[in-house]
Formats: structure tokens, C-alpha cells, sequence
């Protein structure tokens, strides 16, 4: 599905991620887990396509493309997903209006026609059951006035309407109350299949007992220092962050 | 040299028109006599002239307006058939002069409409009591050589059911300086809805200098939609000087989409209590286009309410300008005024100019204003393309969301329906 080979990037001089290798192939769940500051919404950030960061090394490739040679959109409609950590308020665009631009124009990259009206609707409808999205939502501007749970809950909404092969979801257990978290990860397990992986990008462990990981990374300062199975996340929460980083110590 | 200047633009303009025009007949001759006194005194505004500091008039018509033919093309029900608006009553105002011919027929009670050239002994009292010649050059001119313009009243007590349309088309076929002029008037209780559309037919270029008055008597409430795509040959200048008076309700939404000269004035009186005025506007320049509002609310009495809301786009070289002024007299206790202006900047060439100005006397009154410019919102443009969507659909998605609060603000379902496809066009 996707592979990370030795990826280095940086914003303006600093150097943040400083040599990722990662390899998720489909129908697996990576967990990235680190403390503040140690490259993970970086890390998600330059998979999307930011244009911030400068990617000074290492190679991406995506189901055999040059993943960093897209643009954020053909990144997109080439099947990555990034459910946001902030996702941003657009007053005036409707959500639909949105998802539908959206759905065509990634059906039109692939040589597809439009999606008629009809089935788009019955689709919302369908899609915004798996996060029990109130479909008011649906017809409201992108984020503009939403909940925090609401904002999560409409990035997985996004996430099922089209469909991505990998999905990047970075910090979406965060601000999340428990109620909100259950919504959350039910929606996520249930678009898991055998064709698509899941990358969650996570500060805590919380997240995990809910969507169960293949394996589990450990990012710290810009690296993956420790990589292993569901337990790994477990030994973490017992230890906190303060032995991996004695452990780890890089001078920088 | 720069006195030289401009009385040698004035004068030739004024020798000009004043060969072609015929006698006005719904001003008083003293009148026009000062309005040329006026004109010549002032000249036409340049930009060393504070209200016209990015609107350049008199370099406008030295550039392009050297001689001026009046000559006009015949124009057909067929030829207004495609700017008429379905739900409305639709009247024409043709370079500047009402036409009855091409106008529609008032089915609906209640409402007067004639040229200035038909007007009563008493209706004619109104005229130029809103708009003064001594207050703007350009005022001046049109009250020295407007003609027939258009007079339009809404009787007392009387609710218009449907929309009133006012398309004021030019169609010279050579440069010409067209003085349109119209007063609205709504009586004690009317209620009207009234769009104004400014087009051109023509094949030259045309500098018009369209006054408006608006006259609100208690109580009254009119919502205007003022809306204005003439195209690149044109150059105007648009005074809407409205008068509210006790309890009256004045709108006024402006949508300007093309012009390679506009510049609204926009004056506002609020000459008793508890009336209230919302004005509003988008614009969308490109090329070298400028498009100038300039707003006056001026809060005479206690107790009324002003809100203001103006979007700009600019692209390539073009200019826009938002200047608003706030005037709350001693006496305009218990005032709310509020204004924002917001712009977006989609070229390193283009320019918005912006200035609030809020003079206030009176000392129990709330009054703010807020301004922006900036580029497109790269954090929404970055979430849209992450989501698969293009660089070109997205920004247009953002610009369309940017303008919508505007254009939702047109009640008229055809002419909202005009404006989206214009607009889409104009992005």
C-alpha cells in the first residue's frame, strides 16, 4: 500500500522528521504513537501534501506511484485520506456541495462519470448513519459552528463517502468524550476491509482499545525508535513517555 | 497647470452638452443656472479631491472622452427582452430618458410612474431636493443637463406584491455623456421592492452619470437591489442620495460585476428617529478595472440603526475601493452603526483600498467597524484539495462561499439567479 523509505523533511532550517521507514500494506492498522513535539502531524502533514515542509530525503511510494511527485488533490483522488486534527471551518461551502465536488472529481480522475444526484443522496444518507451524523449536518457549511465531536465525526463521515485505500488519522481521538470516541472508532471499524489500511496517528492509548493496531510505532524526535505489536501501546501506557525518551536520548 | 487642466476638461465638456441639450423642464432655470455655477467652480472631480482620491474622473474623460457624439443606436422590445427580470414589473430608462414603449404596462394600483418632463407643479417640487448640485460636481452636472429622466412614486399605505425593475440601458454608437437621472419616492406606509440594472447595448464607450434620489416618507420601506454589469465600454458614475424618514426601513444591495469605471455613492440621511438604513455590496474587478464605493450614513436624530457589509474580489490590475462614512450628529442619541468591509486579493497587481470613517458627536451611541483584506484562506484551499478537489474548483468554491452571504441577500429569485450565473462567469 504505501512505503516510507528514509523520508527527511524540515520547515524553514529545523528538521523535524529525520529518516522515517514504514511499510503498511493493505488490510493492516499502524498506530503511530508519540510524545508532543516528536514529527506526527508532520509526518501526516507531508503524506497530505502540505506544502509547508521541505522534503530534503527518502522517497514515498503509493500503490507503485511517486507518492511526493503529486499534488495534494491527485494524492487524494489516488486514494489517501488525511482525517484532519484541526479540520477547518469553511463558512459558505456546503458540506454536500463539498463531498460532491469532491466524489466527481476524484470519480473523474479515474475516467468515471458524475455520480447522479439520486444515488449521491441515498449515499449521504447511508454514510452519515455509520458516525450518527445528524443529517442537518450534511446541508450546513464545512465545520462552521460544529462541535468538536461534531468536526471528528464529519472527517470519518468524509472518509466514508469516498472511500480512500489508506487513511491517515491524525489526533482524532483528541478532545473527544467517551460517548464521542465509541461513535468514532465503531465508523472507522466498519470501513476496514482487506483492500484498505489505517494509519492513527495518537498522543495516548485510549484510542487503541477501541480500534485494535497490527502494530504499533514509536516516533521520537523524528524517528521510529521502537516498533512492535498492540502490546507495545500497553507497555507505553504503563511506562509513560519518560522511559522512551531517557532510552532514546539523541543529541540533537 | 493642474487649474489649467481642469477647467480646460470642464469646459469643453460643458460646451459640449450644452450645444446638444434641450430646456429642462422639471428644474427650475435658477436651479441649473447655479448647478453650471457649481460645476464650474469645482470642475470635475479629480484626484486631488478628497472624495475622489483613487477616482481619477476628470483624467477619465480627458483619456476617453475627448468628443462626445450622443449618438444612439434604436433599441427594440427585443434587444431588452433578454435584461427584463420574469416576476417583476419591468421599466426603461433609455439613455436617460423614460420609455414608455419599451416599458411594461403598471398592472398593480398605487404606483406612479412618468418622466421628469410630465411631472405635476407639485411633483416637480421634489426634484433635486435630495441630491445637491453645491454638495459634488458630478451632482451638478446631471441636474444641468439630465432630461426626462424617471419619476416613479409608491402611494401611501400601497404594498407592491411584486418587484419594481428599472433598466437603464445606453446604446451609443459613438463616446457619449449620458445624465440619467430618477427619483423614487415612497409614501407614508409603501413597501416596494426595486431593482435597478444598469446595462449597455451600445458599441461605444459611455460615461454616464446616474443620480439617483429616494425619498422615504414615515414609515416607508424600500429594499433596493442595485445591479451592475454594463460591460467594458463603459464608465460610470452612480449617486443614490436616499432620504429616511421617522420608522422607514432603506436597503440597498450593490452587485457590481463589470464597468471599467464604476463609483457608487451611496448617501444616506437618516433625517428623524427610529428609521434605519443596511447597506450593501459586492464587487468583483479584473483587468484594470476600478470599482469605487464610497458610502455616507448620516445619523441625524436619536435612536437609529445603520449596518453596513461590503465584499471586494480583485484580480490582475484592477482596483477596488471601499470608503464609508459615518456621520452621528449631536443629536443622534442612542445610535447603532456598524460596518465591515471584506476583500480578497487574487493577483500581486491588484489593489484594495479601505477606509472606515466614523465621525461622531454624540456621546451615547454605538458604533464599529471592521476591515480585511487578504489572499484566499490556504488552510480551507489546503482541506479542499486534500479531499481530491482541484486547485480551480477549490478557489472557486472558497470565492463563491466568500460572495454568498452577498448574493443571498437578493430577494428577487430571477435576478439572484442572474447573479450567480454572471458571477461564476466574472470568477
Amino acid at each position: 500500500m504505501i512505503s516510507i523509505k528514509n523520508l527527511k523533511a524540515s520547515i524553514g532550517e529545523k528538521e523535524i522528521l529525520r529518516g522515517i521507514n514504514l511499510e503498511v500494506k493493505a488490510g493492516e492498522v499502524h498506530a503511530i504513537m508519540g510524545p508532543n513535539g516528536s514529527g506526527k502531524s508532520t509526518l501526516s502533514s507531508v503524506l497530505a501534501g502540505r506544502e509547508d515542509y521541505d522534503v530534503t530525503e527518502g522517497e514515498v511510494t503509493f500503490n507503485g506511484k511517486n507518492l511526493l511527485d503529486m499534488s495534494p488533490e491527485d494524492r487524494a483522488r489516488e486514494g489517501l485520506f488525511l482525517a484532519f486534527q484541526y479540520p477547518v471551518e469553511i463558512p459558505g461551502v456546503s458540506n454536500v456541495n463539498f463531498l460532491r465536488t469532491a466524489l466527481n472529481e476524484i470519480r473523474a480522475y479515474h475516467g468515471q462519470e458524475e455520480m447522479p444526484a439520486k444515488d449521491f443522496l441515498a449515499l449521504v444518507k447511508e454514510k452519515s448513519k455509520l458516525v450518527e451524523l445528524d443529517s442537518k449536518l450534511a446541508s450546513r457549511s464545512v465545520n462552521e459552528g460544529f462541535s468538536g465531536g461534531e468536526k471528528k465525526r464529519n472527517e470519518i463521515f468524509q472518509m466514508a463517502m469516498l472511500n480512500p485505500k489508506l487513511a491517515i488519522l491524525d489526533e482524532t481521538d483528541s478532545g473527544l468524550d467517551i460517548d464521542a470516541l465509541r461513535i468514532v472508532a465503531n465508523g472507522v471499524n466498519k470501513l476496514k476491509s482487506k483492500d484498505n489500511a489505517t494509519i492513527l496517528i495518537t498522543h495516548y492509548q485510549r484510542l487503541l482499545d477501541y480500534i485494535v493496531p497490527d502494530f504499533v510505532h514509536i516516533l521520537y524526535k523524528g524517528r521510529i525508535v521502537k516498533s512492535g505489536g498492540k502490546e507495545l501501546a500497553l507497555e507505553l501506557e504503563a511506562k509513560g513517555y519518560d522511559e522512551i525518551k531517557k532510552e532514546f536520548e539523541i543529541a540533537d | 497647470m493642474m487649474v489649467e487642466t481642469k477647467s480646460t476638461v470642464t469646459q469643453s465638456l460643458l460646451e459640449q452638452l450644452q450645444k446638444q441639450s434641450g430646456k429642462i423642464a422639471f428644474i427650475p432655470d435658477a436651479e441649473i443656472v447655479a448647478a453650471i455655477r457649481h460645476l464650474e467652480e469645482k470642475g470635475v472631480p479629480n484626484n486631488k479631491h478628497e472624495d475622489y482620491k483613487y477616482c481619477n474622473i476628470e483624467a477619465y474623460i480627458r483619456k476617453e472622452f475627448k468628443s462626445i457624439e450622443q449618438t444612439f443606436n434604436e433599441v427594440t422590445n427585443a434587444d431588452i427582452a433578454p435584461h427584463k427580470l420574469e416576476e417583476a414589473i419591468n421599466i426603461v430608462v433609455l439613455n436617460g430618458a423614460y420609455n414608455e414603449a419599451l416599458s411594461e404596462k403598471i398592472i398593480v394600483k398605487g404606483i406612479t410612474v412618468k418622466a421628469l418632463n410630465e411631472l405635476s407643479a407639485n411633483e416637480k417640487l421634489l426634484i433635486a431636493t435630495q441630491a445637491k448640485s453645491d454638495v459634488d460636481a458630478l451632482i451638478a452636472l446631471n441636474t444641468a443637463f439630465s432630461n426626462n429622466g424617471l419619476f416613479l412614486q409608491i402611494e401611501k399605505s400601497n404594498i407592491v406584491p411584486m418587484p419594481i425593475h428599472i433598466i437603464y440601458v445606453n446604446s451609443n454608437n459613438a463616446s457619449a455623456l449620458v445624465n440619467s437621472r430618477s427619483f423614487i419616492h415612497a409614501q407614508q406606509c409603501a413597501e416596494a421592492t426595486l431593482v435597478e440594472s444598469f446595462v449597455n447595448i451600445g458599441t461605444a464607450k459611455v460615461f454616464t452619470n446616474y443620480v439617483s434620489e429616494k425619498l422615504l416618507d414615515e414609515n416607508a420601506k424600500l429594499t433596493c437591489f442595485t445591479y451592475q454589469n454594463e460591460g467594458p465600454l463603459s464608465y460610470s458614475v452612480n449617486t443614490n442620495q436616499a432620504k429616511v424618514n421617522r420608522y422607514a426601513n432603506y436597503n440597498n444591495t450593490t452587485i457590481t460585476l463589470s464597468g471599467e469605471l464604476v463609483r457608487n455613492n451611496h448617501n444616506v440621511e437618516l433625517a428623524s428617529d427610529y428609521c434605519e438604513a443596511h447597506l450593501n455590496g459586492l464587487f468583483i474587478t479584473n483587468g484594470t478595472q476600478l470599482v469605487d464605493n464610497h458610502t455616507l450614513i448620516d445619523h441625524q436624530m436619536p435612536n437609529c440603526e445603520s449596518n453596513e457589509l461590503y465584499k471586494g474580489i480583485a484580480k490582475d490590475k484592477s482596483i477596488g475601493v471601499f470608503n464609508g462614512k459615518i456621520y452621528v450628529r449631536k443629536d443622534a442619541q442612542k445610535t447603532n452603526a456598524y460596518q465591515s468591509s471584506k476583500n480578497i486579493l487574487l493577483s500581486d497587481d491588484a489593489t484594495i483600498n479601505t477606509k472606515p470613517q466614523l465621525e461622531i458627536y454624540a456621546d451615547d451611541v454605538k458604533c464599529s467597524h471592521g476591515t480585511s483584506t487578504g489572499k484566499v484562506d490556504e488552510e480551507a484551499l489546503f482541506y479542499l484539495k486534500a479531499r481530491g478537489i482541484g486547485d480551480t474548483s477549490a478557489r472557486k468554491l472558497l470565492l463563491q462561499a466568500f460572495a454568498q452571504e452577498l448574493i443571498d441577500k437578493v430577494e428577487v429569485d430571477s435576478l439572484k439567479e442572474r447573479i450567480l450565473q454572471e458571477f461564476e462567469k466574472a470568477l
